[in-house]
């Protein structure tokens, strides 16, 4: 098994994210992660799918997705050729006696706090699953009292557009 | 944003007839009438109700559409598909919301089972209720996402004639399917303005490219070393229309042909090449030869469980071809060594034009040694069952004898179960399109809805359906739409008063603990020829095995009415061969307990 993130471009239509939730769902596959949000054009909207899959059901999977009538495109995005990032909001326990040193960890890891309360700070965070973990136990020791993730988003790297055709559809790998 | 015409590729749509109006004002009942009159349509099948009634209203004026109006939803459904089946054209039934809409479920999940095009039209509740639990309310396109090819809910009435334009697109080209198609009532009603023909909005959707050539030289080359080869058919050569072609590759190879249950008469049964049908219940010299074959090219067949009984051990030596449009069909279950996309008449055809120039040059398959084995497994294990010694009637005698007396110009529709299995085995299909029934979903109660589509489809052909006593109470209602539409579908009730498919299981797995599937015909209720009699239809009974044929014909004199003949048979026959669920087709059983010895290939 191996994580793959799929950029799904699919018809800004109602019920297309029930089509791709629901193929996920019986078909068996897990999704880690999906986000999903409206793209340069206002008739597609942009997933993000995150999976956790042997390369046979990789397969599968996108051909079942290819075959919905409301999907126009899906390419992987590779970790070395990608840019992905997710975002974190995290309410953590700072008083007068921790507030500097929950601030030093924001500091080192170059995050920010977009909130402050007598007893707490929020800190808001974009990073790679890996950045963002690595921040979260650095905070845990202060008492995280709430957080929220988004779903991971990518982009390829360089100057193409997923609408170019020039990354490689992952479907047109078997065929 | 691309637009996909009309024209391209797959079935094209029908051009709209010379005088369909361009622009004009309609309701949207009215554009949808009108868009389903420039289709071409000239059936449909169904049952008004409150929320599409605004739609019953224009089709009550159309002149060119026959609206039939049936008993039960399931009814319209699966006639569409029977219509389907025996035109090629796309099925249309019609039902109001809630459920009117949900009685279509089944016909709609069997219709993608076995790619059927159908388009379902249904009513839906005004725009500003859905959403509110509004009376016969039911989300029906979120409830056939997972059982249709696509669904649409269309509240802007100005959408309609796209939609459903769109809907038969989709419907008919590419791999077919059900595509459900629900309008709100307030979009019904509203005033709108019909336009044709439509500009298709399916940026997403790609029809099957053409075969890659080396691919298909790649196949070619296999079955020109291969040895041991074999051609296992599927239902998308009947749906490709391929059968000449494939008829070719036959001629070309001398390969032998397996055809599936959704593919019987693909391929003539009477040809010296055909082993029969290959799977659970299928011929012992067509489960062998896949078992033992060096190669296997799949033309349109999805390598579904019935057929390659446990997978790991489905035709261990053979290398792979895999034939299909659907990309996705290949390598699902088994690994495709030579996977081509495509569309099964132009990939047969592809092989054909490669194998005609190989010929030219003197190269052919030399199969006689395989051929040598194939025969073994043909004289020592026949197709064959008991006749019971009472008089009492085989139901596989009777289905015999159907085909034998009926011929292979008649359609054959049947249900679901033992009656099924020895229609698929004991009556001979020599022709494309003579064989209907459900596959996939395995659905009780398919055959005289659907016998009575495809006679209405095809009021030239004798359509007879094939039924259990079981399947047949699940729709026999349709009967009187049979007798009073004028439609003389002729059913032939296989009554061995059981659920006989699962008494077999019962008896073969369960013990002999029959839990509730004596249906009690001993005490015939319903008796069938007296209730055929209530629905205006002739009924008959056959008891023993001597009037078999005196049945059978007098049957066939009637044709102006809907006739049922009660086959009474007994309770204990069983279907054979066998390969158990779960197990390898290696343990294929001819008869109860008793294995074949194979012998050993190379």
């Amino acid at each position: 098994m191996a994580k793959h993130t799929l950029s799904v471009l699919v018809e800004n239509k109602p019920g297309v994210l029930a089509r791709i939730a629901g193929l996920f769902a019986r078909r068996g596959f897990n999704i880690e992660s999906l986000a999903v949000g409206p793209t340069e054009h206002p008739t597609i909207s942009r997933m993000t799918v995150v999976v956790d899959v042997e390369d046979l059901v990789l397969e599968q999977m996108t051909k079942q997705l290819n075959k919905l009538i409301n999907v126009l495109k899906i390419v992987e995005l590779r970790p070395d050729q990608s840019l992905q990032r997710e975002l974190l909001l995290v309410k953590v326990r700072a008083d007068a006696a921790t507030r500097r040193q929950v601030l030093d960890v924001v500091e080192v890891f170059r995050v920010r706090v977009v909130d402050v309360a007598p007893d707490a700070v929020t800190i808001e965070a974009t990073g790679g699953a890996g950045k963002l973990e690595a921040l979260l136990r650095a905070l845990e020791p202060y008492g995280v009292r709430e957080l929220v993730q988004s779903g991971l988003v990518g982009l390829a790297r360089g100057s193409r557009s997923l609408t170019d055709r020039s990354l490689t559809a992952v479907a047109d790998r078997s065929a | 944003m691309t637009q996909t015409t009309i024209t391209t590729g797959g079935t094209p749509l029908p051009a709209p007839p010379p005088g369909t109006p361009v622009r004009v004002p309609a309701t949207g009942a009215q554009s949808l009438v009108r868009a389903l009159e420039a289709l071409g349509v000239d059936t449909v099948f169904g049952i008004p109700g409150g929320a599409v009634l605004p739609l019953y209203d224009p089709l009550f004026d159309s002149r060119q559409i026959r609206h039939i109006l049936v008993r039960h939803e399931q009814g319209a459904g699966h006639a569409a598909e029977g219509y389907a089946y025996a035109t090629g054209k796309v099925g249309v039934c019609i039902a109001t919301s809630g459920p009117g809409a949900t009685n279509l479920v089944t016909a709609i999940a069997d219709a993608h089972m076995d790619s059927v095009p159908i388009v379902a039209i249904t009513g839906q509740v005004p725009s500003g209720a859905i959403g509110s639990d509004a009376f016969q309310e039911a989300d029906i396109r979120g409830i056939t996402m997972p059982i249709t090819k696509h669904s649409y809910l269309v509240t802007d009435p100005s959408e309609i004639a796209r939609t459903v334009a769109e809907a038969f697109h989709l419907a008919a080209t590419g791999r077919p399917g059900p595509v459900l198609v629900d309008v709100a009532k307030d979009a019904l009603q509203a005033a709108t303005e019909f336009r044709w023909p439509q500009q298709l909005d399916l940026p997403g959707y790609r029809l099957a490219p053409t075969p890659h050539k080396k691919k298909v030289r790649e196949a070619a080359e296999l079955l020109l070393s291969s040895r041991r080869p074999v051609l296992y058919v599927g239902g998308g050569v009947l749906k490709a229309r391929a059968s000449a072609e494939l008829a070719q590759l036959v001629a070309l190879t001398g390969a032998p042909v397996v055809t599936t249950l959704m593919a019987r008469g693909a391929y003539p049964d009477s040809a010296p090449e055909h082993l029969g049908m290959p799977g659970m219940h299928g011929s012992m010299a067509a489960v062998a030869a896949l078992q033992k074959a060096d190669l296997v090219v799949s033309l349109g067949a999805r390598f579904d469980d019935r057929v390659t009984g446990r997978l790991d051990s489905f035709a261990p030596y053979a290398k792979i071809v895999h034939a299909d449009i659907d990309p996705a069909e290949i390598s699902k279950n088994r690994k495709a060594d030579v996977p081509i996309v495509g569309d099964c008449k132009e990939v047969i055809a592809g092989l054909v034009a490669v194998l005609e120039e190989e010929r030219a040059v003197g190269r052919t398959p030399d199969l006689e040694a395989w051929w040598a084995t194939i025969d073994g497994w043909r004289t020592t294990y026949p197709l064959g069952y008991d006749d019971p010694a009472d008089g009492s009637i085989a139901p596989q005698y009777a289905i015999r004898r159907l085909g034998e007396l009926v011929g292979p110009d008649a359609l054959y529709v049947a249900g679901v179960g033992q009656h099924q299995m020895w229609a698929a085995q004991f009556i001979s299909y020599e022709q494309p399109g003579s064989w209907i029934n459900s596959g996939g979903l395995g659905t009780m109660g398919f055959a005289v809805p659907a016998a009575m589509g495809a006679k209405v489809g095809r009021p030239d052909k004798t359509v007879w359906a094939i039924d259990g006593d079981g399947c047949f109470q699940m729709t026999n209602q349709e009967l009187a739409t049979c007798a009073l539409e004028g439609i003389p579908v002729k059913i032939a009730v296989i009554n061995n008063g059981n659920l006989g498919m699962v008494r077999q299981w019962q008896t073969l797995f369960y013990g002999e603990r029959y839990s509730n599937t004596n249906l009690q015909a001993a005490r015939r209720i319903p008796d069938f020829v007296k209730l055929a009699d209530a629905y205006g239809c002739v009924g008959l009974r056959c008891e023993d095995a001597s009037d078999v044929d005196a049945t059978i014909e007098k049957a066939m004199s009637i044709n102006d009415v809907p006739v049922v003949v009660d086959f009474v048979v007994h309770e204990d026959a069983m279907v054979w061969p066998m390969v158990t669920a779960g197990t390898s087709n290696d343990d294929i059983q001819v008869a109860r307990g008793i294995a074949p010895v194979w012998d050993e290939v190379d």
